[in-house]
C-alpha cells in the first residue's frame, strides 16, 4: 500500500497482518454459509441468521473503533493499516444483517417492512446501516485525497453509528440485557477514551492561547 | 433406570392385549434387563389411569387419541420441539436446555398443592395424576418472541386435577411454581429471572378445558428440555405462561405474581394472551414464523382458540391487562 518500495517484500503488515486479519473477519461469514449450506442453523434459520450477522457487525465495529486507542500503545502503530478493512467487514455484516432481515425475514412484503418502521430500534439500525453507507464509499485511497482534510470529519460518523448499532441491540433485547450492556459499556470506553482526549486538547490549547496573550512581548 | 415399585401393581386387573403390545415394545425399547424382567413377572394390569401408565422414559402406552381440542395443522418435527426450547434455568440459548437439562431427576417427583382448598396435600407424580386419563392433544404454540410450533402433547386437563382438591370460595386464582434447583439448573445461578419461576392463572382459565398438564410429547414421555416431568400447557397465551417443571400449586385469592412479569412489568402482564393487536414488545406480534415454514404468517387472536376463550375476556380492555 502506502508502504515505500525498498522495504515493500519485507513488509509483515502486508504479508501477514492483513491477510490474516482478512481470514479472520471473513470466517463467522464462512460458519454461517457452511451451516446454512448443511443444515446446521439451528431451527430457525432466519433468525439465527439475523442474531449472527448482527452481532458480528457490532463486534467489528467495536473492533474497528479500538484501532485507535491501541495503536498508540508501544510499537502498534501498525494496527492502523488494519482499521479500513475492520471497518469494511462491519458494514458487510451489517449490510448483511439488514438484507438478511429484508429479503428473509421480511420476505421484502412492503407491508411488513413498512409496519416495522414505526418501531424505534428498528429506525436505530436502518440508521446505522445508512450513516455507515458514505464511510464504506469514500473508504478508497483516491477518495481520502480527494477528500483531505474533510474525510476525517466524514469518517466520525462511525460514532453516531456505533452508538446506534447498540442501541438497536439493546431496545430488541428480550430479557437478558446483559450481552447487549457488555457492548454497550465497551463503546463507552471506547468513546469516553475519545472524549477524555479532546477535552485535554482544548484544555491545552486553551492554556497556550492565554499564556500567548498574557505575554505580548 | 425405570423400575416400578411391585406395590404400585395391582394383579386384580386384567392385561389388555394392546397395552401387552405396547410394553413388548417399551421392553424392546431398551430399558434394561431388570426392568424388563420386573414388569414381565408383575404383569401390570389393564391401564387406564394416567399416573399407573406413565413410565419414566419411551412411549407412553394407553392415551386417548386426539379429540375436538386439537389442531389438525402438521405437528412440527420432534427434533424442532426438542432442542429449540427456551427453560431459561438451563440458559438462556435455544439449545442451552436440550444440552444441559440431562441432570435433572424427575423421579421421584413431588407435587404440592396447597392455599385455598379443603384437601391440600403434598402427592408423588404418579398419585398426581392418577384418577385423571391421559390424552393425546395438539396444539398451536405461540411464543412472545414471534415464532410458533404445532406440539403433540400427552396430558390431562389441569381442571381435572385442581378439582380433587377442592378449590373453596376464595380461590380466584392458581399460582404455579417451578423446581429450584440451582445445582441442576445453572441458570438459577444467575438472576435474569425472579427464581423460582413463578407462573399464575385466573381460576377460570386454569379450568378451561384446554388448559393441559402436559406429561408427554409425541407419544412420549417429557423430555427434560420440555418441562419433565410435568408442565402446563395453555394454548392461547404466549409460550412464557406455560410453565414447566412444576412442583407446587397454590390456591389463592389475589392475582399472584409472575416471573417475566417482575422482570419487565410493562412488556409481560399477568394475562400474556396472544394478541396481534397489542405489541408491548419493541418487536411486531401482527405475525409469527410458524418453525420449518419460510413466509410468516398472520398471528391470530388467542392463537386461533378465540371461540373457545374469548368470552373468558369479554369487557376487558385488552390493551390494559395486556
Amino acid at each position: 500500500m502506502r508502504a515505500t518500495a525498498p522495504g515493500r517484500g519485507m513488509d509483515p503488515v502486508r504479508r501477514v497482518a492483513k491477510p490474516v486479519t482478512f481470514v479472520l473477519c471473513l470466517l463467522p461469514a464462512l460458519a454461517m454459509v457452511l451451516d446454512a449450506a448443511t443444515g446446521h442453523l439451528a431451527v430457525n434459520p432466519i433468525q439465527e441468521l439475523i442474531n449472527r450477522t448482527g452481532l458480528w457487525a457490532v463486534r467489528l465495529l467495536l473492533v474497528t473503533l479500538a484501532v485507535t486507542p491501541l495503536r498508540r500503545l508501544p510499537r502498534m502503530g501498525w494496527l492502523i493499516r488494519l482499521r479500513r478493512m475492520l471497518g469494511l467487514y462491519a458494514f458487510f455484516y451489517a449490510l448483511a444483517h439488514l438484507l438478511v432481515y429484508l429479503v428473509l425475514n421480511q420476505g421484502l412484503v412492503p407491508a411488513l417492512i413498512l409496519a416495522d418502521l414505526g418501531r424505534p430500534y428498528i429506525l436505530a439500525g436502518y440508521a446505522a446501516v445508512a450513516l455507515l453507507i458514505p464511510l464504506a464509499v469514500t473508504s478508497t485511497d483516491g477518495m481520502m485525497r480527494r477528500l483531505g482534510r474533510r474525510w476525517k470529519r466524514l469518517h466520525r460518523l462511525v460514532y453516531p453509528a456505533a452508538i446506534l448499532a447498540v442501541a438497536h441491540y439493546l431496545m430488541l433485547v428480550k430479557l437478558d440485557l446483559r450481552p447487549p450492556l457488555t457492548y454497550a459499556g465497551l463503546l463507552a470506553l471506547l468513546l469516553g477514551w475519545r472524549l477524555v482526549r479532546y477535552a485535554a486538547r482544548r484544555l491545552r490549547r486553551h492554556r497556550a492561547q492565554q499564556a500567548g496573550q498574557r505575554s505580548p512581548g | 433406570m425405570p423400575i416400578r415399585r411391585p406395590e404400585r401393581i395391582r394383579p386384580s386387573e386384567i392385561t389388555d392385549e394392546a397395552v401387552y403390545l405396547e410394553r413388548r415394545w417399551f421392553i424392546r425399547q431398551g430399558l434394561g434387563l431388570a426392568g424388563a424382567a420386573l414388569l414381565g413377572a408383575a404383569s401390570p394390569g389393564l391401564v387406564r389411569a394416567a399416573g399407573d401408565s406413565l413410565p419414566h422414559s419411551g412411549k407412553i402406552p394407553d392415551v386417548r387419541p386426539a379429540g375436538r381440542y386439537s389442531t389438525d395443522e402438521t405437528p412440527t418435527s420432534w427434533k424442532a420441539v426438542t432442542t429449540y426450547n427456551n427453560f431459561y434455568e438451563f440458559g438462556t440459548g435455544k439449545s442451552d436446555p436440550a444440552e444441559n437439562a440431562g441432570a435433572m431427576r424427575t423421579r421421584p417427583w413431588t407435587i404440592e398443592v396447597r392455599g385455598e382448598c379443603d384437601r391440600p396435600g403434598k402427592l408423588d407424580l404418579e398419585d398426581f395424576l392418577r384418577p385423571a386419563r391421559l390424552q393425546d392433544r395438539v396444539y398451536r404454540h405461540r411464543c412472545v418472541e414471534a415464532w410458533s410450533m404445532v406440539i403433540p402433547w400427552v396430558g390431562v386437563p389441569l381442571a381435572d386435577i385442581l378439582r380433587r382438591f377442592g378449590p373453596n370460595s376464595r380461590a380466584k386464582y392458581v399460582a404455579f411454581t417451578t423446581l429450584y434447583d440451582p445445582k441442576v439448573m445453572p441458570g438459577q445461578r444467575t438472576d435474569v429471572l425472579d427464581w423460582p419461576y413463578h407462573e399464575g392463572l385466573r381460576m377460570d382459565e386454569a379450568m378451561h378445558p384446554l388448559t393441559l398438564v402436559a406429561v408427554g410429547v409425541y407419544g412420549k414421555v417429557m423430555p427434560n428440555q420440555n418441562g419433565a416431568p410435568l408442565r402446563l400447557v395453555v394454548p392461547w397465551k404466549y409460550g412464557f405462561k406455560s410453565i414447566k417443571s412444576i412442583v407446587r400449586m397454590t390456591f389463592t385469592e389475589k392475582q399472584p405474581e409472575t416471573s417475566w412479569h417482575k422482570a419487565f412489568p410493562g412488556r409481560y402482564g399477568f394475562y400474556s394472551n396472544v394478541n396481534p393487536h397489542v405489541d408491548r414488545v419493541p418487536w411486531s406480534q401482527a405475525y409469527e414464523r410458524r418453525i420449518g415454514h419460510f413466509f410468516k404468517q398472520p398471528t391470530r387472536m388467542f392463537n386461533g382458540y378465540a371461540d373457545q376463550v374469548a368470552h373468558l375476556y369479554a369487557g376487558m380492555d385488552l390493551s390494559r391487562y395486556y
